[in-house]
């Protein structure tokens, strides 16, 4: 019988469940070795063969190496691990949370202090609130073109 | 005998800790903020307590993937702030109750609560962070602390209604040590926030304003919020606000006592990505 998921019709959300947990879990754990800072340096040092110790996918090496923060959470990765990987580059959690909206940290600090987010048409998949899948990028980014 | 005198709410953002530790308190951006917590600091001067038991999130700190205990409680005689990626916060390191926090364990246990315990452990800003926004910058924490760490992180979180139980639970326990130790009890974490995806940023004043109302005076409906309202309005990291029900419910006033003393509330938008959230609330003597 099916595991009861209400979260899923969150528009532009990832719950990070036990299913995304077991996808996710040598991305998350490669995460968690750079809180040591030896390892940090090393990662600096050699990207791709820090990340080739790890048993991830291909795909995660993929994702993480271009820092794209939403294709790490849609193959398991969990921002809070995540994170340590922004804060090896020296990026504060705003900047991380804004790469996620294709907004420019600038973009994204002004909505944050104009009092963030509307939760308008942002409830449910289908709405058409900017966080809906049919209005990214966001910012200026998206009205390119 | 021990007794609960107050509990504290407030949203335990990293941002926060930077912003102090980096003397930016007075900055345009930060001042409001901070504004909020005035009466806080004097008042914790006022009531010092002998304890703190202080609920909140580890956040891939001290627990990665190798373990995920929903409820753990830290029993250790002393807890260091964690490096957490950009160093470790320069502030005192937190010291335990080993004696009060293995009591609680076994109480809490046999009111059927299964608790990790925990002996060794390092605390994140989901600690410190609290501490330092009512007790400022101080050489010693003004006494003790026992951490008690929650799941938020990995889905399914505990239900606003096991934790508002288990807070009762925890007041049987503080209750039943001899010494007579005056214990607060703080919840934090939140309010609204969303730290992934598109739509990272949301922000639900009304909803979080609501929130507050009814911990203060309908805590028991309260507590009958399902995960999906949170995640829905107040964003997938918003989740961390269950937390608060583990401090109302050790309030006195669920177990048919008095109602509690609203003595501070605060609200503020924004802290990094987050919406701010502060209210103290004391038992009547």
């Amino acid at each position: 019988m099916a595991l009861h998921k209400p979260y899923l019709d969150v528009p532009g959300t990832t719950i990070f469940d036990a299913e995304q947990s077991r996808r996710g879990y040598h991305l998350n754990q490669f995460c968690m070795s750079l809180m040591k800072a030896e390892n940090r340096q090393r990662f600096k040092a050699d990207e791709r063969k820090y990340l080739d110790e790890w048993p991830m996918t291909e795909q995660q090496k993929q994702a993480v190496l271009a820092r794209d923060l939403n294709r790490c959470m849609a193959l398991g990765g969990n921002i809070y691990f995540l994170a340590k990987v922004g804060a090896t580059d020296g990026l504060s959690f705003q900047q991380m949370a804004g790469s996620m909206t294709g907004m420019t940290e600038a973009e994204y600090r002004a909505m944050m202090i104009a009092g963030g987010r509307s939760p308008e048409g942002n409830r449910f998949v289908g709405e058409d609130g900017d966080a809906q899948a049919h209005r990214q990028p966001q910012g200026a980014a998206g009205q390119k073109g | 005998m021990a007794r609960i005198t107050a509990s504290v709410y407030t949203s335990h953002v990293p941002a926060i800790g930077a912003a102090i530790d980096h003397g930016k308190t007075a900055e345009p951006y930060w001042q409001p903020v901070f504004a909020g917590y005035d009466f806080s600091k004097q008042w914790m001067k006022d009531n010092r307590p002998d304890l703190i038991f202080l609920v909140y999130n580890d956040h891939a700190t001290a627990f990665s993937l190798e373990m995920i205990p929903t409820f753990a409680i830290g029993t250790a005689a002393e807890f260091k702030p964690a490096d957490e990626g950009y160093g470790a916060r320069p502030v005192p390191t937190v010291i335990g109750h080993p004696e009060l926090a293995s009591h609680i364990a076994q109480s809490v246990i046999q009111d059927d609560f299964d608790l990790t315990i925990v002996n060794k452990m390092d605390v994140d800003h989901g600690l410190t962070v609290p501490l330092s926004l009512m007790c400022g910058q101080p050489q010693a924490w003004p006494c003790p602390v026992i951490p008690f760490a929650v799941n938020v992180v990995q889905y399914p979180v505990p239900s606003g209604r096991r934790c508002f139980a288990l807070g009762q639970a925890i007041r049987r326990a503080v209750e039943s040590f001899d010494e007579p130790l005056k214990v607060q009890i703080w919840g934090t974490g939140g309010m609204s926030h969303q730290l992934q995806g598109p739509r990272a940023g949301l922000i639900n004043a009304e909803w979080d304003n609501r929130f507050l109302d009814r911990l203060i005076a309908d805590p028991a409906e309260l507590s009958q919020v399902p995960h999906i309202e949170y995640v829905r309005e107040a964003g997938s990291e918003g989740i961390e606000l269950v937390m608060w029900l583990i401090a109302r419910g050790a309030m006195a006033d669920v177990a048919g006592g008095k109602p509690p003393v609203l003595r501070h509330r605060f609200f503020h938008v924004p802290a990094s990505n987050t919406a701010v959230g502060h209210l103290i609330l004391e038992n009547p003597q």
